[in-house]
């Protein structure tokens, strides 16, 4: 049996048909406050369920819950506050109870029942879900940077920005059919923001040993400079699922949803939206979520003892290495050799080796894998 | 061709609230209004499964033309 989704429902807030027309025909005669990508994108994670079971932007109360204790007010888990800035200046003479349209590059994408504005401490905010103030954090930076007020309300989806992956794109209602179709009860999820090297491979295929299928599930939306472009990271996955995984066992499918590089909080985050789509089991792995060296590389594992109402089971699997004595891919747990057999499978290398032109060897990344990159002049996140 | 349509019954008094609903919010008719009602309840608010059979062929042609399944 697939998960139940987060919170016990799937939201699904995306208007169509007649009530689409008569809420884009609303949109024209209400206060129309314009959003960038990153909010159009968690329009969407709400509007399809991705982020069941909120129904749209956190009231006050929520926020405060999520923030100070990592659970909306009605105690359901939830890690990582999903929020809309706004300036006052936005919205002049909107007040509680009010809709508003959402626009995003001049086109109406969603109307939202204001329920609530609010005032936030945003250096607070960074320090409870970034676990730092430091600027140099791009998920500190952004947060520093947003607007002064929030406000809270549900949604409704009217339109979508452009979708450069639509052939990639499954939703949850998408997701829960299609593992119903192959006859899927336990599905593993892997989250991922970079192309696989060997690594990764080991440790899906460790997690596939026991569950029925694998979910690949590369986030398409904003990440850091220097991270893979979209486009690669869906091709490269493509290869490996060719060459290297039997039939029928994969989905490859690609979520829009912002990084925010929260480290522990954003891994419990990842697995709950990943509970929405169906999966039962989540892959973390080391210093899922992070960046530079603001977490400790297992300290997500810990967090995640927190939450044993979470719904979706864990799949703690240490980071894996080339052993030359045992002629494989293998773990601490699995390997006895010293450290000298031991190969590190490094993202930062591979990435080293790639903006040189250079392939990888193979016991790091798979040929086919590394072909792929190395055919965009510039596969990198500028 | 022309949308099927079917007729259902309610009391006067529900019909009398429909009507002026309708003409207070904007709407053509109390048939719109019903109508708009019901997609709303069956949106966010309703049951995101089980789905319809309707929504979920949707979803298996999408599938289908993907090349899931």
């Amino acid at each position: 049996m697939v998960s139940r989704p987060h919170g016990g429902r799937l939201v699904y807030r995306v208007a169509t048909g007649k009530r689409r027309e008569a809420l884009l025909e609303e949109a024209r005669e209400v206060p129309r406050l314009d959003v960038g990508l990153e909010r159009a994108i968690d329009l969407l994670d709400i509007a399809y369920g991705a982020f069941s079971p909120l129904e749209g932007f956190l009231v006050q109360e929520d926020y405060i819950s999520v923030l100070e204790d990592m659970r909306l007010h009605d105690d359901t888990p939830w890690t990582i506050p999903i929020v809309l800035d706004v300036d006052p200046a936005e919205i002049p003479g909107v007040s509680e109870g009010d809709d508003i349209a959402l626009f995003y590059d001049g086109k109406p994408i969603a109307l939202m029942r204001v329920e609530e504005i609010y005032g936030w401490d945003k250096k607070r905010h960074a320090q409870l879900v970034y676990k730092t103030v430091d600027v140099n954090h791009p998920g500190v930076a952004k947060t520093l940077a947003r607007k002064e007020l929030l406000v809270g309300g549900r949604i409704d989806l009217v339109g979508e920005p452009p979708n450069p992956f639509e052939e990639v794109t499954l939703w949850p209602r998408e997701t829960r059919v299609l593992f119903r179709e192959r006859g899927w009860k336990t599905i593993a999820a892997f989250q991922t923001r970079n192309v696989p090297h060997r690594g990764h491979e080991f440790v899906q295929k460790a997690a596939l040993t026991f569950t029925d299928g694998l979910l690949v599930h590369p986030l398409l939306g904003w990440k850091k400079k220097g991270d893979y472009k979209d486009e690669v990271i869906i091709e490269a996955y493509k290869a490996l699922i060719a060459n290297y995984f039997p039939k029928n066992v994969v989905v490859l499918a690609g979520l829009r949803m912002n990084m925010h590089y929260a480290g522990p909080r954003e891994a419990v985050h990842h697995a709950i939206v990943r509970k929405n789509f169906g999966a039962t089991h989540f892959i973390v792995g080391r210093d899922h979520a992070g960046v530079g060296d603001y977490y400790g590389p297992y300290e997500a594992w810990d967090l995640f003892n927190e939450f044993p109402d979470l719904g979706i089971t864990p799949l703690f699997i240490r980071e894996a290495f080339y052993c030359k004595k045992c002629g494989g891919m293998a773990t601490e747990k699995t390997c006895p050799h010293p450290p000298e057999y031991r190969i590190k499978i490094s993202g930062t290398r591979i990435r080293e080796m790639l903006r040189r032109g250079e392939k990888p060897p193979e016991y790091m990344m798979r040929p086919e894998v590394a072909e792929v990159v190395l055919k965009y002049s510039n596969p990198f996140v500028e | 061709m022309a949308e099927e349509k079917v007729s259902i019954e309610i009391s006067k008094e529900a019909y009398e609230k429909a009507k002026k609903l309708a003409e207070e919010s904007g709407f053509d008719s109390v048939e719109a209004l019903i109508e708009f009602l019901i997609e709303e309840a069956s949106s966010g608010l309703g049951e995101g499964e089980p789905l319809s059979k309707e929504d979920e062929e949707k979803i298996k042609e999408r599938l289908k033309d993907l090349g899931y399944i």
